[in-house]
């Protein structure tokens, strides 16, 4: 991989960060009602302390300065004050983070390692297997985080209690044992999806000429399918899980809010719904950059497998 | 070494079963050179096919073959891959697409060392450099690290002529080898191939659709049509006294690289394979020049005819037409094949053949 | 071109026309034959599925059994009746009378989204299509920019800013799909773009317009619709998910999302108000990817299992 194609890809994600911090900031404050009236709530203020409030909030000032200040703020971890609890905006969604990306983490490891398994076993046995993970995913990809949620709460804590139906118990055990069935919840449609895109790919691999060559020249069959199928089918699997990872951070918003986890997903909806700005902004920017860091991180890994796709890189 | 039994072969092909080789039967000798000349279609990349047990899933086989007297049908998982490793090794067609193009050409040359045979990674590397410079490529040293995409089609043909070598098989299958490559560089790669072959003692069959190439670097030339051999004998002989008119309408349908000619003679009909043969009779009948009614009866044998094996009823009534005409054994069989006259295209002389 | 449901369910066939049936009949058997050799059995299953709910949707007023929204909660959380077919909610409202009603919202909101987004993508991507150069690239350079914003979160943005409700749902996620759907038809129009029937219509004076309106946009079709039926089953996973958050359609509204977010009949272990709508929801979108790959001229793949079938379709 060349340094310059690394440099490029880095670019285009730092570009994308800053046009959607600049989108996320602007469209908040450009909405109809200002953001004071929060504070004041029902109250008609006068004049005079509207203005005051004006002044404290920043409010009075040129949009594109306080753009600045916020994006330094940010760029110093300082996102502001809740305009509703009146804490630092970086506490209420650091508290939050951690647990989010532990979810996101879980989830993750359930796609990649479920998804990878039966698109594998679909690809090398057809038949009975084959058609069994064909139904799987052609059943999985449709079922919304959401619904997974109410179908999991209703067996696993409602009938039978295994798991909490909200929030997560203490310790790390606690943690974990709370997080399956919203990681579960959350890895479904993926993992479909990731299971067909790999049995797929691995598929037109095993069909491969240079497949032949390795099994005309006596490679062991697992040699066979782990140096060359597997190695030739990465690209788009790496593609899938990628996109799909990347994807979780949105979902996480539906995910937490259905099991009642303390993550920023959660918050996010809870702030939206108390207008509460300053932290629709950070956790929205957090989710984005999220997004985006995982979609960048998915491209170079592409062409760290894909020896073709670099000299592409480096005339693009 | 190599022997191959009355083998039949079928593909299946949208739920149906065709035919792709009928009663095939040949051999090749520890270092012998063994030339598999026919027409696309005619059954020849699946008679190598076989041989490595590389036939496409669904494929039925039945006859025999044997390598060193074992039964290569037989063969267990381990011993397939062993056979494969270290007894044959295959050349494609199209290096392009059969090598792996995600691993750098010095991993793809050591590969079968490495893994078969645990070859450490710096002797490895150093058998593959000096694979690199045996089959002429300047620079081994930086080739070893670039990918197959940066490197030439002919370039990559003798990288895998190289990955073969390394191995040290016993035979070489070589399926075309230099029919995906510039008209420039094919005879250089063949050229290559034969030394290499030669000065290593390794057997090969080399499947061909032109005929001059084969008589070029082979010992015996095996001519196949509609999936079964027709006719098989030295090089040399065939080149002057090809007996089964189909190898005769072949040799007659080359171009002449002597002589400018002003028709190009060539064989009518177009070729078939063999689930499309009739299945009574001789499979050429339909457009050899010499065809009695009796040709549409009962397959015809493999017969000893003139230090050779042919498969014709007639050969000896041919033979005896042939005698009548010693001074162009080569041309094709008189009158009936004059009404297939090509006309080439005004003025352009033959194409120079692709002789090495 | 926009992705309302596909029409054409009533050509479901039945049976070979016989010979004696007048013209129109044999014409309309063989129309049938037709569709359904082009469906093919799941395709045409989908149809009739998607079929259903529009008509049920329509007619809602005619099949609902009750008023979604009047509540009785003497009848509170009641198991299927003869009176009451699938129960009733937590405060006594008729749930199968809801689910009708509830086909309403959930099919409208997707509908108009996919609308939007077809409308503006489309010519978007034609236009960068054909030009190339420097609108083209203005346009994908846009148009990556807002696919790194995830559609949920873009939607969660324009709830903070206009308040939640559907119609700012709408806008967002109308803008969040104009990408899936434009740059695969600008992958494709491109491969159109330079096909030898472009050069020879340009050759004979036709304009850009009349070219790209009527022959390319004529042959990307297929592929358009069946994107848009795939963006239409995406479209409503996340409308139904909104709503679920109370970000889209409010609350009394009967809304498949809204009647999964009903916790309290969950947590009291009464599930068919909950997981009835659920299912709903994955049977549309399952049947909008079916119908959408085959409408896209996506055959199942050629194995033993499915080819029987596949065959079948085939050959007729």
């Amino acid at each position: 991989m060349t340094p310059r194609y690394v440099l490029l890809r880095l670019g285009g994600l730092v570009t994308t960060l800053l046009l959607s911090s600049m989108l996320i900031f602007s469209s908040l404050y450009l909405a109809p009602g200002s953001p004071e009236n929060v504070i004041f709530g029902n109250r008609t203020p006068s004049p005079a302390a509207r203005a005051a409030v004006r002044h404290q909030l920043h409010l009075d000032r040129p949009l594109p300065v306080r753009y600045w200040d916020w994006l330094t703020g940010v760029l110093h971890g300082d996102f502001g004050r809740s305009m509703v609890t009146d804490q630092s905006v970086s506490s209420r969604v650091g508290s939050g983070l951690g647990t989010t990306l532990s979810l996101v983490a879980v989830a993750a490891v359930l796609i990649a390692v479920l998804g990878l398994a039966l698109g594998i076993a679909a690809a090398l046995k057809p038949g009975f297997v084959d058609a069994a993970v064909n139904l799987f995913t052609s059943v999985s990809v449709a079922i919304p985080p959401f619904v997974a949620a109410s179908i999991l709460v209703s067996i696993f804590s409602i009938k039978l209690g295994w798991f909490p139906a909200t929030g997560l118990p203490d310790g790390f055990w606690g943690h974990l044992r709370g997080l399956v069935m919203p990681a579960f919840s959350l890895a479904l449609i993926s993992c479909g999806y990731l299971a067909r895109v790999t049995r797929n790919a691995l598929r037109e691999q095993l069909a491969k000429e240079h497949v032949q060559t390795a099994v005309g020249r006596g490679l062991p069959r697992r040699v066979v399918i782990r140096r060359h199928a597997l190695r030739g089918a990465l690209p788009p699997i790496i593609t899938v899980i990628g996109l799909q990872i990347a994807g979780l951070f949105a979902a996480t918003l539906i995910v937490e809010t259905a099991f009642g986890i303390p993550g920023i997903g959660r918050l996010t909806v809870q702030s939206v719904s108390q207008k509460d700005f300053p932290v629709v902004q950070a956790v929205a920017l957090l989710l984005v950059a999220a997004f985006v860091v995982a979609n960048t991180v998915t491209d170079l890994l592409q062409a760290a497998v894909d020896p073709r796709l670099r000299t592409a890189g480096r005339t693009a | 070494m190599l022997e191959l039994n009355d083998l039949d072969v079928a593909l299946r092909v949208g739920g149906r079963m065709r035919r792709v080789l009928s009663g095939l039967s040949l051999s090749v000798a520890a270092g012998e050179a063994v030339g598999l000349v026919g027409e696309s279609g005619s059954g020849k990349s699946m008679t190598v096919r076989a041989v490595t047990r590389l036939l496409p899933e669904g494929a039925a086989v039945s006859g025999r073959i044997r390598f060193d007297g074992r039964d290569v049908a037989a063969m267990d998982a381990p011993a397939l891959r062993r056979y494969r490793d270290r007894d044959v090794g295959m050349i494609f067609q199209d290096p392009r697409a059969h090598i792996d193009p995600t691993y750098r050409i010095g991993s793809f040359l050591t590969e079968a060392l490495r893994v078969n045979r645990g070859v450490g990674p710096a002797a490895a590397r150093r058998q593959a450099t000096e694979l690199l410079a045996a089959v002429g490529i300047d620079d081994p040293e930086r080739r070893v690290r670039q990918y197959p995409h940066e490197v030439s089609g002919g370039m990559l043909q003798r990288v895998m002529i190289a990955s073969v070598l390394a191995a040290e098989p016993r035979l070489i299958l070589a399926d075309e080898p230099t029919t995906a490559l510039d008209v420039t560089i094919q005879a250089e790669v063949v050229a290559i191939l034969d030394r290499l072959r030669r000065d290593r003692g390794i057997g090969m069959l080399f499947i061909t659709h032109d005929l001059d190439l084969a008589l070029a670097i082979c010992d015996r030339v095996a001519v196949m049509y509609a999936g079964s051999i027709v006719e098989i004998r030295s090089a040399r002989d065939l080149h002057r006294s090809a007996c089964h008119p189909y190898t005769v309408g072949l040799l007659g349908s080359r171009p002449s690289i002597q002589a400018r000619v002003d028709k190009l003679v060539a064989i009518p009909g177009r070729p078939v394979s063999a689930f499309e043969a009739p299945p009574d009779g001789c499979a050429f009948t339909d457009r050899c020049a010499h065809a009695e009614p009796d040709c549409l009866h009962g397959r015809p044998a493999l017969e000893p005819f003139n230090d050779g094996l042919v498969r014709c009823r007639r050969v000896a009534d041919l033979a005896v037409l042939a005698e009548s005409r010693p001074e162009s054994p080569a041309a094709p069989p008189s009158e009936p094949a004059a009404k297939s006259v090509v006309e080439p295209p005004a003025e352009s002389p033959a194409e120079e053949g692709t002789q090495p | 071109m926009t992705a309302t449901l596909p029409a054409g369910p009533e050509t479901v066939p039945t049976g070979p026309a016989r010979g004696r049936a007048g013209t129109r009949a044999g014409a309309l058997g063989r129309r049938a034959r037709a569709l359904y050799s082009f469906l093919g059995p799941s395709g045409t299953i989908a149809a009739a599925v998607l079929a259903a709910m529009l008509i049920l949707a329509v007619g809602a007023g005619l099949f609902a059994p009750y008023d979604p929204n009047q509540a009785s909660l003497l009848d509170a959380y009641q198991g299927p009746s003869m009176a009451h077919l699938l129960g009733t909610d937590a405060i006594g409202r008729d749930v199968l009378s809801r689910l009708i009603y509830g086909s309403r919202t959930s099919l409208l909101g997707p509908a108009l989204v996919i609308a939007c987004s077809t409308a503006v993508g489309v010519p978007l991507a034609l236009i960068g299509a054909w030009y190339g150069g420097l609108v083209d690239a203005g346009a994908a350079r846009i148009l990556d920019l807002v696919y790194a914003l995830p559609g949920l979160l873009l939607a969660v943005i324009t709830a903070a800013m206009f308040g939640p409700g559907l119609t700012p749902a709408v806008v967002a996620l109308s803008i969040a799909y104009v990408p899936f759907l434009s740059r695969v038809v600008r992958a494709a129009a491109r491969q159109q773009r330079v096909s030898p029937y472009v050069d020879a219509l340009t050759v004979q004076g036709f304009g850009p317009w009349r070219i790209g309106a009527r022959h390319i946009l004529r042959n990307i079709a297929p592929m358009v619709l069946g994107q848009s039926a795939v963006a239409f089953g995406y479209a409503l996973l996340d409308l139904a998910g909104l709503s679920y958050l109370g970000l889209a359609v409010q609350a009394p509204t009967a809304d498949w999302g809204v009647m999964v977010s009903d916790q309290d009949s969950m947590l009291r272990g009464h599930l068919l108000p909950v997981l009835v709508p659920g299912l709903l929801v994955v049977v549309c979108v399952m049947a909008l990817t079916v119908l959408g790959a085959r409408i896209a001229g996506e055959r199942p793949e050629r194995h033993p299992l499915w080819n029987r079938r596949g065959k079948r379709a085939g050959a007729e």
